[in-house]
């Protein structure tokens, strides 16, 4: 069944074509404020996942990177999905995409979308988890290329606000 | 064939076993299993319990730990500490990979009837097998005399990083990672293969159970049973640390035992999706 969806996936991305043109992705994360007696800006992970569920590329990683003996990349672990589906593989900082914590707020993230980037379904999930506090996975569905310009909106609950994404053609 | 039943024997013999043979639910627990950093360490407690995962029993002893690092090198615990309920110890984990935590034990059981047909028993409750001990003590013409080859492994498992593959010692009722133990999440089935000996075994008795039975009335046990190719699938039922016990007796025993009966403990972590 799984390897039907990938020839599929394959045959039609064939079929389609690679995208031609570099095409940027912006993402908007809104950061909660919340009323709690603790407070640690949350760690926070962006990245970009097939239909299938297999990472593709990274968009954005936020953590504590300086912090003495590198013990901020202790809690990367938290991050559970993001973790698993690409932390646990990589050596850190990872160029170009790590940062620091953020605060509440409005956070703009750009991402490059690959140029051998497949025509089809796609996800793009943000994952953020906060220390003394909760976690959250919100995940933003496309579906690449566009032909106009879109806007896709989803709603954190706990740990994020809105999510958006926004992608010209 | 003949060099597969010297090995345990004489690795019995040299092993000094933990766990006792009225040990129900012995467990090694992990703090946590998936970890990330430089050089975490990760502190874990070794107990004999009822309810999962309290200290209401006794503890269970180190003297057959085992820690093998991804690259299969032997680990000595740290801080090892033991309590009147519960064995401590710590490790760090310098290296990328599955760490592999184990107490294991095995050898013969003998049960068969003496003077005026009291049963008799080697070992003893809370006596340890030995090979010569076993020639000496055991009548080879008893009245109904029976020799079971026995085997226990309690175990447990921790990943820095990627998790890697570990391997089996092909001795007694062991656990083949289908689904890798430092990989589970709710929502996804997890398959596991059991191999007694070396190979993989249908009938397999297994049973799993959640954390935390002190709090609620029903332990919902999740029962399965292996199939022809020993395989289970587990439906997870909520993110927590579970407790897998495996117990399989056949008669495909080396001589002079007449059945081989092997029992599996191991502890997992499934994480929330």
């Amino acid at each position: 069944m799984k390897k039907n969806r990938w020839l599929i996936a394959l045959l039609l991305g064939g079929f389609m074509g690679a995208m031609a043109q570099a095409q940027e992705l912006e993402i908007r994360v809104e950061l909660p404020k919340l009323n709690v007696a603790e407070y640690h800006k949350p760690y926070l992970a962006l990245w970009l996942e097939d239909e299938q569920g297999a990472h593709v590329a990274n968009i954005a990683l936020l953590y504590d990177a300086k912090m003495r003996n590198n013990e901020g990349e202790k809690w990367l672990k938290d991050l559970r999905q993001w973790w698993r589906k690409s932390g646990r593989t990589l050596a850190f900082p990872i160029d170009g995409v790590t940062g620091a914590t953020k605060g509440p707020g409005v956070h703009h993230f750009t991402f490059t979308l690959p140029q051998n980037l497949h025509a089809g379904n796609y996800q793009v999930r943000v994952e953020a988890a906060r220390e003394v506090g909760g976690r959250e996975l919100v995940t933003l569905l496309v579906t690449l290329p566009v032909k106009k310009s879109i806007e896709i909106n989803e709603q954190g609950q706990s740990e994020l606000g809105t999510v958006s994404l926004l992608l010209k053609p | 064939m003949k060099k597969a039943l010297i090995k345990p024997l004489l690795v019995a013999a040299l092993l000094t076993s933990a766990i006792t043979a009225q040990a129900h639910r012995a467990w090694i627990l992990p703090d946590v299993t998936v970890l990330s950093g430089e050089a975490p360490s990760v502190t874990f407690d070794m107990a004999v319990s009822n309810s999962l995962f309290n200290f209401d029993h006794v503890p269970v002893g180190n003297a057959s730990l085992i820690i093998h690092s991804p690259n299969g090198e032997l680990l000595a615990p740290e801080n090892l500490y033991t309590g009147k309920f519960r064995t401590v110890f710590d490790l760090t984990l310098k290296k990328e990979g599955t760490y592999h935590i184990a107490i294991s034990s095995q050898g013969l059981f003998a049960k068969w009837e003496g003077d005026a047909g009291k049963p008799q028993f080697y070992p003893k409750r809370g006596e340890i097998f030995k090979q010569d001990e076993f020639e000496k003590v055991v009548p080879k013409n008893a009245a109904k005399l029976e020799i079971v080859q026995s085997s226990r492994r309690v175990e447990t498992f921790v990943s820095l990083g990627k998790p890697s593959a570990f391997t089996l010692t092909q001795q007694g009722l062991e656990l083949k990672a289908v689904t890798h133990p430092n990989d589970l999440f709710v929502g996804e089935k997890a398959k596991f293969q059991f191999y007694m000996d070396g190979k993989a075994v249908e009938g397999v008795d297994v049973t799993v159970i959640r954390e935390g039975t002190r709090y609620r009335n029903d332990p919902q046990e999740l029962k399965y049973r292996t199939d022809k190719n020993g395989e289970i699938e587990i439906n997870w039922n909520g993110a927590g640390r579970y407790y897998l016990a495996a117990s399989y007796k056949d008669n495909q025993a080396q001589k002079p035992a007449s059945s081989r009966a092997g029992s599996y403990a191991a502890v997992f972590e499934v994480l929330p999706e």
